[in-house]
């Protein structure tokens, strides 16, 4: 009898900390930047010195050129970015109603290729595909976060949440023991953040290159001795709208650097 | 693991059956750091020669605590009047501890107004980088900076 | 596809000391990383940057794999006329690009 009561004390404990894991109280949060050495927070502030501008400009380039067999640039539909597309990326990822599930930002410039354009899609982390998608956020810059605001996202929320609080790996770590228990702590001389993805696409010091949140996690998920999910896996789609839901309010600020 | 290794910059994992995108390669770990303090000394004696290097005039800029060493922001400025008669003709950067010890040689005209550079370098570990001066009267003028150079807590996957 | 990030002020001052801001899309390979199997990854980094100001060069660069990637390069100069700044990266394999900017001196 102790022992059953001992479980289930135990179980009601395990659920009761997972339904009580809150997440940072708004006075609280702080973006990745916040965390970054004055050199590198320079470099993200000086759009002529920012390396993600790079990939930006390339994306200007690509909205403007025609693509695929109906021989159409995301302009003629689309018209002046600045324009049609300020606000879009502080809304994603977004629920997509022919698929019936959330699509990020990535996800949905594939499926206006292939639809409109009747172009192939472009690679995950290829170079036009990141340029797109940052020229796209970049047009959100400084606008707050409004990801979750569409009701029919909320099951995929919860999902999201779900993943982000599970232990997995060799390391037997959820995101929330480092990003919710230990922010503001160092791992091995790096600062641990929050984990806001508020800077995507951005350039990380690490990669040498512009890459986008799904690269990131990722990494996050080897960093932990897990199996990573498959770029555009429905995992980090949930995942990335917990994660932009979860820094609500927060302005955007693509391109981030970080270290 | 021998000491060197434990410094080398970066270890790159190849992970059995990761996702690979187009055109991405998988590497691996670099090997141990081939510059030493004496392949400094002769590169710098190299651009040198035989005269003497004085202290003084040229200044280093770089965070003492870097968060990458992937990318390193630097400035390095010289004192100086840049007129005709006096002015800074070309700017010589090194390091200790790469495997190569030059960084970037930079040369400037009278006209430059203002003898200073900014750049973003690679550190493969904590070491010392030394800037060298040399001005139209033919003098040089040195200065060197330590800097720590910490690695990525987390190995990134290899994509 | 190559691009290149050019600040220049548009208008300055006669005698007035300007910065010029450079940023460049490169990869920079070191040639010091390695393969799974082991093969060696060739060097491919940009070697030489160089600005003319009406056709005068002015600042130049050799670059070396200490350079990071994505080559931001940043030098001052007087602005002494109105014309055309011309920029110009070289490497390996080749590599080539240029970039201009123009500047109105009253």
């Amino acid at each position: 009898m102790r022992t059953v009561g001992g479980i289930v004390i135990a179980a009601l404990l395990i659920s009761a900390s997972v339904v009580l894991a809150t997440e940072i109280p708004l006075p609280e949060r702080r973006s990745g930047f916040s965390f970054m050495g004055s050199a590198t927070q320079a470099m993200q502030n000086d759009d002529t010195s920012n390396p993600g501008m790079l990939w930006v400009l390339d994306g200007e380039t690509l909205w403007n050129s025609k693509a695929g067999a109906a021989s159409k640039a995301c302009a003629d539909c689309h018209n002046d970015a600045r324009s049609s597309m300020k606000g879009v990326a502080a809304h994603y990822p977004a629920f997509d109603n022919s698929l019936g599930r959330p699509v990020n930002l990535e996800q949905r410039i594939n499926r206006c290729r292939t639809t409109h354009q009747q172009a192939t899609p472009l690679a995950y982390e290829s170079k036009e595909l990141l340029a797109l998608t940052a020229f796209v956020a970049r047009q959100s810059v400084g606008m707050p976060v409004m990801t979750e605001a569409d009701p029919r996202l909320g099951p995929f929320v919860d999902k999201g949440r779900e993943l982000y609080m599970q232990r997995q790996g060799q390391l037997n770590l959820g995101c929330t023991n480092c990003h919710d228990d230990n922010w503001d702590k160092r791992l091995a001389g790096s600062p641990i953040t929050q984990g806001h993805p508020t800077g995507y696409p951005l350039y990380r010091l690490e990669w040498q290159s512009l890459g986008s949140l799904q690269r990131r996690l990722r990494a996050c998920i080897t960093g932990i001795r897990a199996q990573p999910y498959i770029y555009g896996a429905p995992e980090l789609v949930e995942l990335e709208l917990y994660l932009m839901s979860r820094a609500r309010g927060m302005p955007i600020e693509t391109p981030g650097v970080r270290p | 693991m021998r000491k060197h290794e434990q410094s080398t910059r970066r270890r790159f994992l190849s992970l059995a059956g990761s996702a690979t995108v187009v055109g991405s390669i998988q590497l691996v770990c670099l090997r141990a750091a081939d510059a030493t303090p004496a392949t400094l000394a002769s590169s710098i004696r190299n651009v040198v020669g035989p005269a003497p290097v004085r202290t003084g005039k040229i200044s280093l800029e770089v965070p003492p605590l870097v968060e990458n060493g992937n990318t390193v922001p630097m400035t390095v400025s010289v004192t100086s009047p840049m007129t005709s008669d006096d002015y800074v003709k070309s700017i010589h950067v090194f390091n200790e501890k790469n495997p190569q010890p030059n960084v970037a040689n930079f040369y400037l005209s009278p006209q430059a107004g203002r003898a200073q550079v900014s750049t973003r370098i690679r550190l493969a570990d904590s070491q010392k980088i030394v800037a060298i001066a040399r001005l139209s009267d033919g003098s040089f003028w040195s200065t060197s900076v330590d800097v720590v150079v910490t690695l990525a807590a987390c190995t990134d996957e290899v994509i | 596809m190559p691009s290149a990030l050019i600040n220049v002020p548009a208008r300055a001052k006669r005698g007035d000391v300007i910065e010029i801001k450079t940023l460049m899309s490169h990869i920079m390979e070191t040639g010091y990383r390695h393969t799974a199997s082991g093969e060696n990854v060739p060097r491919d980094i940009l070697t030489s940057f160089s600005c003319r100001y009406n056709g005068v060069e002015i600042f130049r660069a050799d670059l070396f794999p200490a350079i990071a990637a994505n080559p931001f390069i940043s030098f001052y100069t007087v602005a002494s006329q109105s014309g055309k700044f011309e920029f110009e990266w070289i490497g390996d394999k080749g590599f080539s690009e240029t970039a201009s900017a123009s500047i109105t001196v009253e």
